[in-house]
């Protein structure tokens, strides 16, 4: 059943969309991100235009999260304080990436940005995570206890000076660096469409000491702001967003998100770990194919401005 | 000065004695086309279409409309708008935009129909110079300056890359006549089609001679739900963030409460 997108102005098939929103929501619900670093790929697979991708990512970003706050707010592994700091360094984050976002749109480079950006970030973050779950796999294959996070154990980060005490994380820790993650997050939410999840999580954990049971609670909740704001800032400065898009694919995720949480909670920490490390590493590996192999056409057509 | 004003008088005069003159020779043909609507809306599930477009020929030749030498070429022609047209080149082993070149009024569709293959119906000048033809459309640079070379290469590029995705067609056989007067032209309408204000032009050719052309204007525009949701998120863009916002929400805490599994 074709289905008319008013803003992307193509037709697509919408169960193509709700299959991919359902199998994006399943993964999001087992390993706890977004989904976003998967449905904007997706979508730019699909032929949906980048700047359309990403900011309908983010904007469906926001269902994903919702769904899965809530049943962290239930379980009441959520540091609202900590959440909040980290959102108001996204904000400044996202309004900076918007502007980078418009500026390299203009130039006609920013579906290369937008592909280099995912290529490097999945492929660090995923190879990153695959190696550190593996050896945690063997660790506890060859029978060691798992080595636990020594209090006493500080890196430079600690030794930054604007402490702040977040009670529900058991964290005493500067805010600079979670500001600084923050900004970071934000400003990769509004030009990949994207959460930040896959990187707010394994930074929470191995920088900021972040106990992982509060980690991903914490990082949905600040997620639902960073692309709140990211969608209602390219709504107005890009019109990019397409609601019809996003719906779709938000009803395939939220079903999905929900069995998929229901199978994560059979596999491991470090199987998931190294699941989703995979995952990640066959998105960066995809789509730096692309940037490598001969397009099939070398020339494209664009308007002037913004459309 | 007294010459000039006697040469102009007989001009005048000459022109005032010719309908009576007409009259003896065979009238001059002519082409009408019409469109049964002024608009044609787009709704959720266009997936491209075909418009018929009906014309007619006034005064035709009998015996020359026998021997099938009138030809008859419909174009569909979309709103003009600037494009860019960029050229990937390869960087350190990555495939990136670097040359690029900006052309000003290029009709964002162009879709053609004919009743025999184009190079059967006249010779190439003629289409040049009535710029017919998605080949001899005029691409103005925006930039002069580059060197001929480069233009030509963008401007084969445009072509090309409107060709592929069906905005710059050609209906060969696309026009038929269905009695010496009236015929019906099929046009393409890419699922793509843009909105706007679309000019039919027709073309009436006679052995290969260009007689006359006539046009009508076509507006295409979304309708429905569609278009009320473009418009909202061009017109009230930040009440529309809003509510993309408000419906993800929702949906997030909806899909929550019906599929809960824990």
């Amino acid at each position: 059943m074709g289905i008319y997108l008013p803003i992307a102005e193509i037709s697509v098939n919408v169960f193509v969309l709700l299959a991919m929103g359902a199998a994006v929501g399943f993964l999001s619900g087992m390993f706890g991100v977004g989904g976003g670093f998967l449905i904007t790929p997706l979508l730019i697979f699909y032929n949906i235009p980048p700047a359309i991708a990403v900011a309908t990512g983010a904007n469906q970003v926001i269902a994903s999260s919702v769904s899965g706050v809530l049943s962290h707010m239930k379980r009441g592994t959520l540091d609202f304080k900590l959440g909040g700091v980290l959102l108001a360094g996204g904000i400044v984050g996202s309004t900076a990436g918007i502007y980078v976002f418009g500026f390299l749109r203009r130039l006609g480079q920013l579906d290369l940005f937008i592909s280099l950006l995912y290529v490097v970030l999945l492929g660090t973050v995923g190879g990153l995570m695959l190696v550190e779950s593996i050896s945690a796999l063997r660790a506890t294959r060859s029978g060691a206890a798992p080595v636990l996070k020594k209090s006493g154990q500080h890196n430079w980060i600690h030794r930054l000076p604007l402490k702040m005490r977040f009670r529900a994380s058991k964290l005493f820790v500067s805010v600079i660096p979670v500001l600084g993650l923050g900004a970071g997050i934000g400003f990769l939410s509004s030009i990949m469409g994207v959460g930040g999840g896959f990187i707010m999580v394994p930074a929470l954990i191995y920088l900021l000491k972040v106990p992982t049971n509060v980690v991903i609670g914490t990082s949905l909740f600040q997620i639902i702001f960073t692309s709140a704001y990211t969608t209602l800032v390219h709504a107005t400065t890009n019109q990019t967003v397409d609601v019809m898009l996003a719906f779709l694919l938000m009803a395939g995720g939220v079903a999905g998100a929900q069995y998929g949480a229901k199978a994560g909670q059979r596999l491991r920490g470090e199987q998931l770990r190294a699941l989703l490390a995979l995952l990640v590493l066959a998105v960066a590996i995809r789509l730096a194919i692309d940037l490598f192999v001969t397009p099939p056409n070398l020339y494209s057509l664009s308007g002037l401005g913004l459309n | 000065m007294k010459g000039m004003k006697a040469l102009a008088t007989v001009a005048l005069l000459s022109l005032t004695a010719a309908p009576p003159a007409k009259a003896q020779t065979p009238l001059t043909e002519g082409i009408q086309i019409g469109l049964s609507t002024d608009a044609v809306s787009i709704t959720a599930g266009f997936s491209g279409a075909d418009l018929t477009i009906f014309g007619s020929l006034e005064n035709p030749d009998p015996l020359v409309a026998r021997q099938g030498r009138y030809d008859v070429i419909v174009v569909l022609e979309g709103p003009p708008k600037p494009v860019v047209v960029r050229r990937k080149d390869r960087v350190l082993g990555v495939w990136i935009n670097l040359d690029s070149e900006t052309f000003e009024n290029v009709p964002v569709s162009y879709s053609v129909a004919t009743t025999r293959p184009l190079q059967d119906i006249t010779e190439p000048n003629s289409y040049k110079q009535l710029s017919l033809g998605a080949s001899n459309l005029y691409m103005q640079p925006a930039d002069a300056g580059d060197s001929p070379a480069t233009i030509e290469e963008f401007t084969a590029a445009l072509r090309e890359r409107k060709a592929a995705a069906g905005l710059y067609s050609e209906n060969v056989g696309g026009v038929q006549f269905l009695s010496q007067n009236l015929f019906r032209a099929t046009v393409r309408l890419a699922p793509n089609v843009p909105v706007g204000t679309h000019k039919a032009r027709a073309f009436l050719f006679k052995s290969g001679l260009f007689i006359k052309e006539s046009s009508a204007q076509l507006e295409i525009r979304k309708s429905g739900f569609e278009q009320s949701i473009f418009r909202v998120a061009h017109d009230y863009s930040f009440l529309y963030g809003v509510f993309a916002i408000s419906l993800a929400m929702v949906t997030g805490w909806l899909g929550r409460l019906v599929f809960r599994k824990d």
